[in-house]
């Protein structure tokens, strides 16, 4: 048995050789935030919202596998704020009108935010011009919410075992892009994994919009990485 | 007698849901009473100031100069002030044109939209009317804003403990259900 042992905040974590801060912490009932990972997915280590301090430097806990004797630090105030200014720089570079979009109380970006207390952007908001695709005859794309996680990109090569979608150009230009002349001329479909993938309201699903109530949506009472705090209490 | 707080409310480039939503307090608005006076509010129709505030409440963001020059003016009379909901905050659903040049969007509502009849083509242009601004601008970008309560429209808890904790000094607990962004 190939087991490590390293702390995070102070306790002591049981981890496996070769696995992932991330998965070591949520088998201890502690939850490091995230945005890009996805269940199982490869790990992306983009959004930078998990990032943890290991031994001192700074790292992506999705990325970073374990070591033994690792001092991990996650819920100090600076990972905090560091956090805090990815989830506010995320929502000034796009178009985020909760109020009535229909992954309100279900996107994974809004409930970062509730977690985090945030009451207002600390940036000036950009309310850049971006496309919606709405070709396809179940799902639409709405660039304006897309926060270019790479979980559709992901999801459709490794799971859907299609090629939907892909990044195209750099830095602040980058967007995502499908694979042909719009979403409908892709193969792919409603059921993929792809468009489940999506945390927030960029690919949704056509005529299931606003289906929950308000009060009853998944973070409307409940902060999102409860689940994980709570499994880890028992 | 003590001189109560003075509260200044206004709705901006708003909808009112905001101010509906500082009514539903429901029966709360009595103990308001005993803490508060308004001063100008579309709740008692005051359209000037009267005095000094303790606290200023806005609505909207800007989305004409008229807008600014009163946002400026609560910024002047008032202590402490607060953009209250997602349009002060966020620009909300007017800044839904910040991305349209302002001349596309004119000619949208005044001459090319369906069911328009409008034969001269003009775009209303009258002196009283005040000019739009660019683009719509949230309150924060415009004056200094101390304090920020989301939602659309925030709840009337979150209203509640906002003004509970600036009346009475004492700190709300935070609560997880009151920041809202819909």
């Amino acid at each position: 048995m190939s087991g490590v042992t390293l702390t995070i905040d102070g306790k002591s974590v049981a981890a496996e050789k070769g696995q992932t801060l991330l998965k070591a912490a949520e088998g201890a009932g502690i939850y490091i935030p995230r945005l890009c990972a996805y269940k199982d997915l490869l790990p992306h280590g983009s959004c930078r919202v998990c990032s943890v301090r290991v031994n001192g430097r700074i790292q992506a806990a999705c990325v970073q596998t374990v070591t033994d004797g690792a001092i991990v630090e996650n819920e100090t105030a600076e990972l905090q704020e560091y956090r805090r200014n990815i989830i506010d720089l995320l929502f000034v570079e796009g178009n985020h009108f909760c109020m009535y979009c229909e992954k309100s109380g279900h996107c994974e970006l809004q409930a970062l935010a509730y977690r985090f207390g945030i009451t207002a952007p600390r940036y000036q908001l950009l309310y850049p011009k971006r496309d919606i695709d709405m070709s396809h005859p179940d799902v639409y794309l709405d660039h304006n919410r897309c926060i270019l996680c790479g979980r559709c990109v992901r999801a459709s090569q490794d799971l859907d075992h299609k090629n939907v979608f892909q990044f195209i150009e750099r830095g602040c230009r980058k967007r995502l892009q499908v694979n042909g002349e719009a979403l409908a001329a892709t193969d792919l479909q409603v059921t993929d994994e792809a468009v489940a993938s999506c945390p927030v309201g960029a690919l949704m699903r056509k005529r299931v919009g606003y289906s929950v109530p308000v009060g009853e949506r998944p973070y409307d009472n409940i902060p999102i990485g409860r689940d994980i705090e709570t499994a880890g209490e028992e | 007698m003590t001189t109560k707080a003075r509260i200044a409310t206004v709705s901006l480039a708003g909808c009112f849901g905001c101010h509906m939503s500082i009514l539903d307090i429901d029966d709360r608005i009595l103990q308001l009473a005993e803490l508060v006076e308004f001063d100008r509010s579309p709740i008692n129709d005051f359209k000037e100031f009267q005095g000094r505030c303790a606290v200023g409440i806005v609505e909207g963001g800007c989305c004409n100069e008229e807008n600014v020059h009163v946002l400026e003016q609560f910024r002047k009379q008032c202590d402490v002030l607060i953009s209250l909901g997602e349009c002060a905050i966020t620009g909300g659903i007017p800044a839904m044109r910040n991305n349209i040049p302002l001349r596309e969007c004119l000619e949208e509502a005044y001459v090319k939209s369906p069911g328009v009849y409008n034969p001269s083509g003009a775009i209303p242009n009258d002196p009283e009317l005040p000019l739009l601004l660019n683009r719509l601008y949230p309150c924060h970008e415009v004056v200094k804003i101390d304090q920020f309560i989301p939602g659309c429209p925030p709840s009337a808890d979150a209203i509640w403990d906002a003004l509970g904790t600036l009346l009475t000094g004492k700190p709300a607990v935070p609560v997880y259900t009151r920041i809202k962004y819909d």
